[in-house]
C-alpha cells in the first residue's frame, strides 16, 4: 500500500527557538486516566447492589401486605362433575411429560375432613367458576381455614333458623359472647388454675428446702410437709371448684352451633366459640375487606400463635424479639466501651494490645453457631448449673436457671456483637482530636476527668454506631438463639406483669426463629408460606425501627456537638 | 555566660559551631538579671527517643512580663514550652535531663503532682481548641474538674474571665450555647478565658494566632498586652512583628540551642550576633 497522505510536515513555529525543547512527545491523555470506565463499573455496582435489596425488600414488602387481603371465594366445577370451593392462591405453567400444563393452585381448607388444604387444579379439568353469594371463610381455633356455606343454625340442637342471612346475622350476635366465654376459660385455665399449682410448687420446694436443711425427721421438715399437705387439699378444692366453672362454660358454648355444608355437600356443626373470624368473601364491601384485613393484622400482632404457629398472632415473639435486644444491648454496649476505652486510652499501645485488636476482630468472623454452642456449654450450663446449686437446690433436678432463658441468650449475643461495640467505640476514640485531650489536660484535668467530660461525650456518636450494628447483628441472629434460648412455642412471656415483671430465666419466642420454624419445620409448609413474609417483613420494621431510635439519639448528639440548637 | 559577642566567635562561626555539635554559651543581655524570674530553665536537654531536640538551655523567665521564643521551624520553641507544664509525658519516647523551677520549685521531678502543676501553668495552643461544650462550660472548665458546684461563683469567674481574654461583649447573650459555633478568633480568645480561669501563675501561648486572620491576630495581641503584669507569659511565635510588638523579652533558638537572650527591644534593634540580626529582620530563617 503507497502512502498516498503524507502527514504534513510539522513547520517549525516562528518561536520555537524561544520554547523549551520538550525531550519527550506530549501524549494524549488516555481514555483510562479519566476513568470513564471506572465510574461505570463502580456505578454499576451500585446500581446492582441496590437492585438486590430494593428487589428483596418488594418481595418480602408485597407479599407481606398483600397476605392479610381477603380474596374472592371461588366454586370451582370440574369436569368430572365434582366441585371444590376455595381460595385461588396462584397460577403457574409446567411441563408434565413434555406438555405444557396451565394450573391453579386452590386453598380449600377444611383439613379435617379431607386432610389437605391446598389442591392443584388442571385448568383444563375447570367446567364452571363461579362465586357462590353465600360462600363463607370461617377462619377456626383448630385444623385451618373451613370454607362452606351456612345451613343452619342450633341452640341447644334445636335448628333455629335455616336462612342464610339470618343464620349469619345469628352467628354474629353470639360470636362476642361466646369468644368472651372462651377468654374467661382460658383465664381460668391459665391463670387461676396456674396460681393454685405455682402454690402447690412453692409448697413441695418448702418442704424439699426444709428437708435439705434439716434432715428429714426435723421438726421443720415434719411441719412443712404439714403445712404441705394442708395446701394440697386446699389445692384440690380449688382445682375441683374451677373445673365446675370451667365445665359449665364450655356446656354453654356448646349450646350455640352453626353447621355448614361443604362443597362436597357435607354438614359440620362447629361451635361458635371455635370460630376465630368469618365472613362472606363475595359479599364483603371495600370497607368491609378492610375492616377484615386489619382485623387479621390486629390478630397478627398482638395474639397468641395457634396451629403449630401457622395462624393467630406473632406478639409472644415480637416481645422475645425485642426483650431480647434490649438486653443485649444493656449489657454488650457498657462492656464493649469499657474494653475499648481501656484498650485505647490506657493500654500501652505496642504487640500486646495489637494482637488483643487483630483477636477482636477477628471474633466478628467467628460463625455464630459457635457462640451458641458456647453459650449453651458455658452459660446454661456452667453458669446457670451454678446458681441453680448455689441459690435453687430444692428444685433440682428441674433446672431454674441451668436451662435455654432469655439471660443466657442475650448474654450469648452480647458475646456475639462485642467486637462490632469494641471497634466502633475503638474507632470513635481514636476519632477525637488530640488537641481536644491536650487543652483538657492543660486544664489541670486527671486523664479519667479528660475521658469522662471531653473524650467520652465526643465519641458519643460514633459508640451509638456501633451499638446501631450490634442491634442490627443481634436482632437478625437465628443459629445460636436455637440452641440458648429461643423456642417453637413458649408457656409464658419473658416479660409480663407479674413481678418481677422481667423473668430472665424464661425461655423465649423471636421472629427469626419463628421464620425458620414455619419454613422448615411447619406440617403445612403452602399454609405457613403467608406468615413467613408477614414475619419476615415484621421483623425487618422491627430492626429498623430499633435503628431508627437509634440513628435519632445519634443525630441529635452529633448535633449538639457541633454547636447547633437541639 | 554573659562574654560580649565577638569575644570568641565570629558573627558566623556560631551556626557552624551548632552544625559541627561543639557546645557554645548562648549570648544572655545583662539586663534580664535584673528581672525577678519565675520559671528558671537550666541546662534543659530532651531527646526524642535517640534524636535530642533540646540542648543545654538555661534562660529565666521574669514575672509579669512576656517573654517571647523566636526561631526558625523546628528549633524546639514548642518543646520547650510544652516542658513547662509537662505535656512531653504525652510522648512515651521523650527523654529530659536539667531542671525547670517555677518559683524556685523543681517541676520535672518524677515527685512532681503534674496535675497541681497543670493548673498553676495555662496553656493557649496553637489551634483554639474550644471543647465540645457550651461557652459556660468551656470557661468554667477547670473549676468543674476540681468539683466546684457554687452556680454564683462559677457565674462569676465565668464573667470575669471573659471579660479579661474580652470576650464577654460579644458572648455575654449566648453562654450556654456551644462554643464551636464561635469563630476562629473568638475560640481562640474563648481557651484564652478557659485558662486564665484557674489563675494560673504563668500563661504558656503556642503560637495563639498562626490560626487567625489579621482583625483577631489584632485582638489577641491586644489582648497579651492586657494581661501581663497580671501573668507572667511565655509565647512561641513564628511572626518578629508580633515578638517586637507584643513581648518584653524575646529568645532566639536555633536547632535546639538557645542563641540569644535579651530585652525585646535591644535584642531587635541592637543584636549582639550577626546571626539574631539576620533573623530578626528576615535576611535568614
Amino acid at each position: 500500500m503507497t502512502t498516498t497522505l503524507e502527514p504534513p510536515a510539522p513547520t517549525p513555529a516562528p518561536e520555537a527557538s524561544r520554547q523549551r525543547a520538550r525531550k519527550r512527545p506530549r501524549r494524549r491523555t488516555q481514555l483510562s486516566a479519566h476513568g470513564e470506565p471506572f465510574v461505570w463499573i463502580s456505578g454499576g455496582a451500585l446500581v446492582l447492589a441496590l437492585a438486590m435489596v430494593v428487589g428483596l425488600f418488594a418481595l418480602v414488602l408485597g407479599f407481606g401486605l398483600g397476605t392479610f387481603w381477603p380474596g374472592p371465594l371461588e366454586q370451582i366445577t370440574l369436569e368430572d362433575g365434582t366441585s371444590v370451593l376455595g381460595e385461588l392462591q396462584r397460577e403457574e405453567t409446567v411441563r408434565l411429560d413434555g406438555e405444557e400444563v396451565d394450573r391453579r393452585l386452590i386453598r380449600v381448607g377444611n383439613r379435617d375432613l379431607t386432610g389437605v388444604s391446598f389442591r392443584w387444579i388442571d385448568n383444563a379439568d375447570v367446567a364452571k367458576v363461579e362465586r357462590p353469594d353465600w360462600a363463607l371463610v370461617v377462619e377456626r381455633l383448630s385444623w385451618g381455614r373451613f370454607y362452606g356455606t351456612p345451613v343452619s343454625y342450633q341452640v341447644q340442637g334445636e335448628v333455629v333458623t335455616e336462612d342464610p342471612a339470618e343464620v349469619w346475622s345469628a352467628f354474629l350476635a353470639e360470636q362476642g359472647p361466646a369468644r368472651e366465654r372462651l377468654a374467661e376459660i382460658r383465664t381460668l385455665e391459665e391463670h387461676e388454675i396456674g396460681r393454685v399449682n405455682a402454690r402447690l410448687e412453692r409448697a413441695r420446694l418448702a418442704t424439699r428446702g426444709a428437708e435439705l436443711r434439716f434432715g428429714e425427721d426435723s421438726d421443720e421438715a415434719r411441719r412443712a410437709k404439714m403445712q404441705e399437705l394442708r395446701i394440697q387439699e386446699e389445692g384440690e378444692a380449688s382445682f375441683a371448684e374451677l373445673g365446675a366453672k370451667i365445665a359449665a362454660l364450655r356446656a354453654k358454648n356448646a349450646e350455640q352451633k352453626v353447621v355448614f355444608r361443604t362443597s362436597d355437600g357435607v354438614d359440620v356443626p362447629m361451635e361458635v366459640a371455635s370460630i376465630v373470624r368469618a365472613y362472606p368473601a363475595n359479599r364483603l364491601s371495600f370497607t368491609g375487606k378492610v375492616g377484615v384485613y386489619l382485623a387479621r393484622w390486629w390478630e397478627f400482632l398482638s395474639a397468641d400463635p395457634r396451629e403449630s404457629n401457622m395462624e393467630g398472632g406473632v406478639f409472644p415473639a415480637i416481645l422475645g424479639t425485642v426483650s431480647m435486644t434490649l438486653l443485649m444491648s444493656i449489657l454488650v454496649v457498657p462492656f464493649g466501651v469499657l474494653a475499648a476505652l481501656y484498650l485505647r486510652e490506657y493500654a500501652k499501645q505496642g504487640i500486646v494490645v495489637s494482637t488483643i485488636r487483630i483477636v477482636v476482630n477477628n471474633l466478628a468472623g467467628v460463625p455464630s453457631i459457635v457462640f451458641g454452642v458456647f453459650g449453651l456449654g458455658f452459660f446454661c450450663y456452667v453458669v446457670g448449673g451454678s446458681i441453680d446449686r448455689a441459690f435453687f437446690p430444692e428444685a433440682l433436678p428441674d433446672p431454674t436457671f441451668g436451662k435455654r432463658g432469655l439471660i443466657w441468650a442475650a448474654l450469648t449475643l452480647a458475646l456475639l456483637t462485642l467486637p462490632v461495640v469494641i471497634v466502633a467505640t475503638e474507632e470513635a476514640l481514636a476519632a477525637v482530636p488530640s488537641s481536644m485531650r491536650e487543652g483538657s489536660l492543660a486544664c489541670g484535668a486527671t486523664k479519667w476527668q479528660t475521658i469522662r467530660r471531653i473524650v467520652l461525650p465526643r465519641a458519643a456518636p460514633g459508640i451509638m454506631t456501633g451499638m446501631v450494628l450490634a442491634i442490627a447483628r443481634g436482632a437478625g441472629e437465628v443459629a445460636p438463639l436455637m440452641l440458648v434460648g429461643a423456642v417453637k412455642l413458649a408457656p409464658s412471656l419473658p416479660v409480663d406483669l407479674t413481678a418481677p415483671f422481667v423473668h430472665p430465666s424464661r425461655s423465649f419466642m423471636h421472629l427469626g426463629f419463628h421464620i425458620f420454624d414455619l419454613g422448615f419445620q411447619s406440617p403445612d409448609s403452602e399454609a405457613a408460606k403467608p406468615m413467613i413474609y408477614t414475619t419476615t417483613l415484621l421483623l425487618i420494621v422491627i430492626i429498623l425501627a430499633l435503628n431508627s431510635i437509634a440513628f435519632w439519639v445519634r443525630g441529635r448528639l452529633r448535633r449538639k456537638l457541633q454547636g447547633v440548637h437541639v | 555566660m554573659n562574654e560580649l559577642p565577638g569575644s570568641i566567635l565570629e558573627p558566623s562561626g556560631l551556626f557552624d559551631a551548632i552544625h559541627e555539635g561543639r557546645s557554645f554559651d548562648a549570648v544572655v543581655h545583662e539586663a534580664t538579671f535584673d528581672e525577678r524570674s519565675i520559671l528558671e530553665i537550666e541546662k534543659l536537654r530532651l531527646w526524642y527517643g535517640s534524636s535530642q531536640a533540646l540542648f543545654d538551655i538555661s534562660m529565666l523567665c521574669p514575672e509579669g512580663k512576656v517573654t517571647a521564643l523566636i526561631g526558625p521551624s523546628g528549633c524546639g520553641k514548642s518543646t520547650l514550652l510544652r516542658c513547662v507544664n509537662r505535656m512531653n509525658d504525652l510522648i512515651d519516647t521523650v527523654r529530659i535531663e536539667g531542671q525547670i523551677r517555677l518559683s524556685g520549685q523543681p517541676i520535672l521531678d518524677s515527685g512532681t503532682d503534674v496535675i497541681e502543676l497543670r493548673k498553676r501553668i495555662g496553656m493557649v495552643f496553637q489551634k483554639p481548641n474550644p471543647f465540645p461544650m457550651s461557652i459556660f462550660e468551656n470557661v468554667v472548665y477547670s473549676l468543674r474538674i476540681d468539683g466546684e458546684r457554687d452556680r454564683g461563683l462559677l457565674e462569676e469567674v465565668c464573667e470575669e474571665s471573659l471579660k479579661g481574654a474580652g470576650l464577654w461583649e460579644e458572648v455575654k447573650d449566648r453562654l450556654e450555647s456551644s462554643a464551636l459555633a464561635l469563630s476562629g478568633g473568638q475560640q481562640q480568645r474563648l481557651c484564652i478565658a478557659r485558662a486564665i480561669a484557674a489563675e494560673p501563675e504563668v500563661l504558656l501561648l503556642d503560637e495563639p494566632c498562626s490560626a487567625l486572620d489579621p482583625i483577631a491576630t489584632g485582638r489577641v495581641e491586644d489582648l497579651i498586652d492586657e494581661l501581663k503584669g497580671t501573668y507572667s507569659i511565655l509565647m512561641v511565635t513564628h511572626n518578629m512583628q508580633q515578638a517586637s510588638r507584643a513581648s518584653d523579652y524575646t529568645a532566639f533558638m536555633y536547632l535546639g540551642r538557645l542563641v540569644e537572650f535579651g530585652p525585646t527591644q535591644d535584642l531587635f534593634l541592637q543584636p549582639r550576633l550577626k546571626e539574631t540580626e539576620d533573623y530578626v529582620t528576615g535576611r535568614f530563617g
